[in-house]
């Protein structure tokens, strides 16, 4: 293809020097987390605590000023409200509305730190100051995460001070699809929504049904009960989300883009909707972007609640008005998908990944990673880990460095006893896998996926039976009910579990359990019900043994199955001050104060309220 | 409040709903999450009107979108609506029995939602991205982190007396 190089009306290096100067002039920036984690904290009265106190700080030589910067999520939820002042090299965390004066009077104004808010190394027991060196940080290199947490996203010139549209500027001025295309192969990027094809052959195989009209689709329903990472690109960084569809738009030769966002969250919605405004004004997207001639045009479609949309054919069902309802491949979309043009479809997080490739190159991206994957990918770290969060880290890097390394091991310094990966289509994976390197294909051989990347660390006080059951209990719930082996087969294999974790189960259920989750795997039309079995089978393989003491000895080797298990009260401990009568929802425990309660077992309803209520510890499970 | 889910609705809010997001099929999803913000349920006489106001649509077909989708809801919900996160982070750790608590203090019978008072409903969500926080309830929007049977009851007892002041 003979290309020339085009002549732009924006300059965007011009563009970035003026956006870095106007926030050179806003003087001491005070970031705090607005990301929905930190919301829930209280970072909004945070910020209005900051904007009430900073007006008058007449502080620091080169700092006249102070503002303050609400920004994306910064992943360190847990330890949420976080502070970072960039120019003190500073992170506090857990900061709350009355901390604000302390912070303004003894760090800004007089230069002394405020200790009591540092993060404390739980290794260490010392102070952390700088970012860097906290251990959730120091061992992640983050690049589709990069912004998120530094900018503020209603703001489109935080964004481009950051770089942002100096890729989509590159291909416009060069001019080549071709080359683009080849650019993004030669990086070996993988789909980061689960299934880790090939983006740049994706590409190429809508790009030669070019010429018509066709349609970039963002894949932005993240419906993995535990990933939160593209709902952050989406709060944190909108703009580069929108920069990798353009380029992916100009690529392909598709003038109209649409990106799928789950119902679920309203902040990545509002956020997106300014962004896409603010980009439209400034001439980086809408019509003849940059005097390029190139047209592209995005909007947003609000999910309702299906996690099945999060597949493609279902995704494009939905946006069509439908019912999310997939359908069989071939045709692919790359050949005939929303309303019937050829459609590429990418998830968020492996848009936000080409801005990055565009500008630095190929080869620099392809540096981290593992021969096959390459690239950083990120995985939300949760369940029974001390730091708890988003993180990103490069493909490769083993399950001990990201749960004891950046998760700081386990809570309460209790025993690792598996982590659940990729969400319900995903597996468990024990000990013994801790030190194998992370990526696609070491994943699959092990038995599990990288999935969406969500990562549930869980301890010797989770039951794996009724993990199994809880996913089956949400892909039953999930499935379309389109193809019967996804609609009964999940249906069944949730009878069973739920009849193990009662306790009644018989040792051939196992076995009908295993003839049931393979039947669904390979029988079902779409991706929910071909990885359903996954975490069913991949703890029948690992957690066997535990199977089979809640079916041959009747008992939950976690004590969490509450059909295996009884409360009772310790006569000698009991005090009789009431306090578990009143607090049990179903008026189980009967006794008269000041003489030791008795629960009425067929009452029980096994909640653990009482437990918890009991200021003498008189009460315990057997 | 009533809890019957046929009843007199207005037809012009329904009008002025589709007229304002455009009556083509395509935004069907986005015309009955309108009605339901409206309505804070979708009425059955709303899901008749909107199929056979829009071309290339019926009344069944309405249905059936709208009866696929867990967003949307066929009975009224309560004036709280109280979302009880049930992901695998907030499952690990421990958000069934703040769900129990929640069911039991209204007194939901299995397959209701709706406390009768009209007052609360609650519901299990899979995920709300709140993760780092597990357990969640979000009331009305609102997130209330790291739950717990004693924390969730000290919520709903704030609430209750709010409306009690009225």
């Amino acid at each position: 293809m003979e290309t020339e190089v085009k002549k732009l009306n924006i300059d965007i290096n011009e563009e970035e020097k003026k956006a870095r100067e106007l926030i050179n002039k806003q003087g001491l920036r005070v970031l705090v987390c607005n990301g929905t984690g930190c919301i829930a904290n209280g970072s909004n009265e945070v910020i209005e605590k900051f904007k009430e106190l900073g007006a008058d700080v007449g502080i620091l030589e080169e700092n006249k000023k102070m503002v303050t910067v609400p920004t994306g999520c910064h992943g360190f939820c847990e330890q949420g409200v976080l502070v970072i002042i960039p120019d003190f090299d500073i992170t506090y965390v857990k900061v709350k509305p009355d901390d604000v004066e302390e912070i303004i009077n003894s760090h800004i104004k007089d230069g002394k730190p405020v200790e009591r808010l540092l993060y404390t190394d739980p290794k260490t027991n010392l102070h952390v100051y700088k970012n860097e060196e906290i251990n959730f940080y120091a061992k992640q290199s983050r690049t589709s995460l990069k912004n998120c947490g530094e900018i503020n996203a209603e703001c489109i010139d935080e964004a481009i001070a950051k770089g942002a549209y100096r890729a989509l500027s590159k291909v416009l001025e060069q001019n080549n699809p071709e080359a683009v295309i080849e650019e993004i192969e030669k990086s070996g990027l993988r789909g980061r929504g689960g299934g880790g094809f090939p983006t740049g052959r994706k590409w190429r195989f809508t790009a030669a049904n070019r010429g018509g009209k066709s349609y970039v689709v963002c894949n932005g329903d993240e419906g993995d009960p535990g990933a939160f990472m593209d709902r952050s690109v989406m709060e944190g960084d909108p703009h580069k989300l929108l920069e990798g569809m353009a380029i992916a738009g100009f690529a392909i030769g598709a003038d109209e883009a649409y990106i799928y966002v789950r119902a679920e969250y309203p902040l990545a919605i509002k956020r997106l909707r300014i962004a896409i405004k603010q980009a439209e004004e400034r001439g980086f997207l809408g019509k003849n972007i940059m005097g390029s001639g190139f047209n592209f045009e995005i909007h947003i479609k609000e999910g309702a609640g299906a996690f099945v949309c999060g597949e493609e054919t279902a995704l494009m069902a939905s946006i069509e008005g439908e019912r999310g309802m997939p359908r069989p491949k071939p045709p692919f979309p790359a050949n005939c998908g929303l309303f019937g043009r050829p459609t590429l479809i990418n998830n968020v997080e492996t848009l936000a990944n080409v801005p990055v490739i565009i500008d630095k190159g190929a080869q620099w991206f392809s540096s981290f990673g593992t021969e096959k994957s390459k690239g950083t990918k990120t995985f939300a770290l949760t369940g029974e880990v001390n730091n708890t969060g988003l993180i990103e880290v490069p493909m490769g890097t083993t399950l001990r460095e990201i749960i004891f390394d950046i998760g700081g091991g386990i809570r309460n310094g209790k025993k690792f006893k598996a982590v659940q990966i990729g969400g319900p289509s995903g597996g468990c994976l024990t000990e013994e896998h801790l030190d194998i390197p992370m990526d696609y294909d070491n994943l699959i051989k092990a038995g599990a996926m990288v999935g969406s990347g969500g990562l549930v660390v869980m301890n010797e006080d989770t039951c794996i039976v009724e993990v199994a059951r809880f996913f089956m209990h949400f892909t039953q719930n999930e499935s379309c009910g389109k193809c019967v082996p996804c609609r009964e087969g999940t249906k069944n294999m949730l009878k069973i579990l739920e009849k193990i974790v009662r306790g009644d189960g018989e040792m051939k259920d196992l076995d009908t359990l295993e003839e049931l989750a393979l039947a669904v795997k390979e029988g079902s039309l779409c991706g929910l019900g071909k990885t359903a079995p996954n975490p069913v089978l991949s703890t029948l393989k690992y957690f066997r043994d535990e199977y089979i003491a809640h079916i041959k000895d009747k008992k939950c080797p976690a004590g969490v199955c509450s059909a295996l298990k009884t409360y009772k009260i310790n006569e000698e401990l009991c005090k009789g001050c009431t306090k578990c009568a009143r607090n049990c929802p179903v008026g189980a425990i009967e006794g008269t104060v000041k003489n030791p309660h008795k629960i009425v077992q067929a009452k029980c309803i096994k909640c653990g309220a009482c437990i918890a209520s009991c200021p003498f510890k008189a009460i315990s499970l057997v | 409040m009533s809890t019957d889910t046929s009843c007199a609705i207005n037809y012009k809010k329904v009008d002025d709903i589709i007229a304002s997001i455009g009556a083509k099929k395509q935004n069907l999803i986005a015309i009955l999450q309108k009605v339901q913000e409206e309505f804070r349920f979708l009425p059955q006489e709303a899901i008749a009107y909107i199929g056979t106001k829009i071309d290339g649509l019926s009344p069944a077909e309405v249905y059936g979108v709208a009866t696929f989708y867990a967003q949307f809801s066929l009975e009224p919900k309560g004036k709280y609506e109280i979302k009880c996160c049930d992901g695998t982070a907030c499952h690990v750790r421990g958000s069934m029995p703040v769900y129990t608590y929640l069911t039991q203090r209204f007194n939901l019978e299995e397959g209701k939602f709706t406390s009768k008072d009209g007052l609360f409903s609650v519901e299990t969500v899979s995920c709300l991205g709140a993760c780092g926080l597990a357990p969640v309830v979000v009331i009305n929007g609102k997130v209330y982190p790291q739950m717990t049977t004693d924390a969730i009851k000290i919520v709903i007892d704030t609430l209750v007396a709010k409306e009690q002041e009225g």
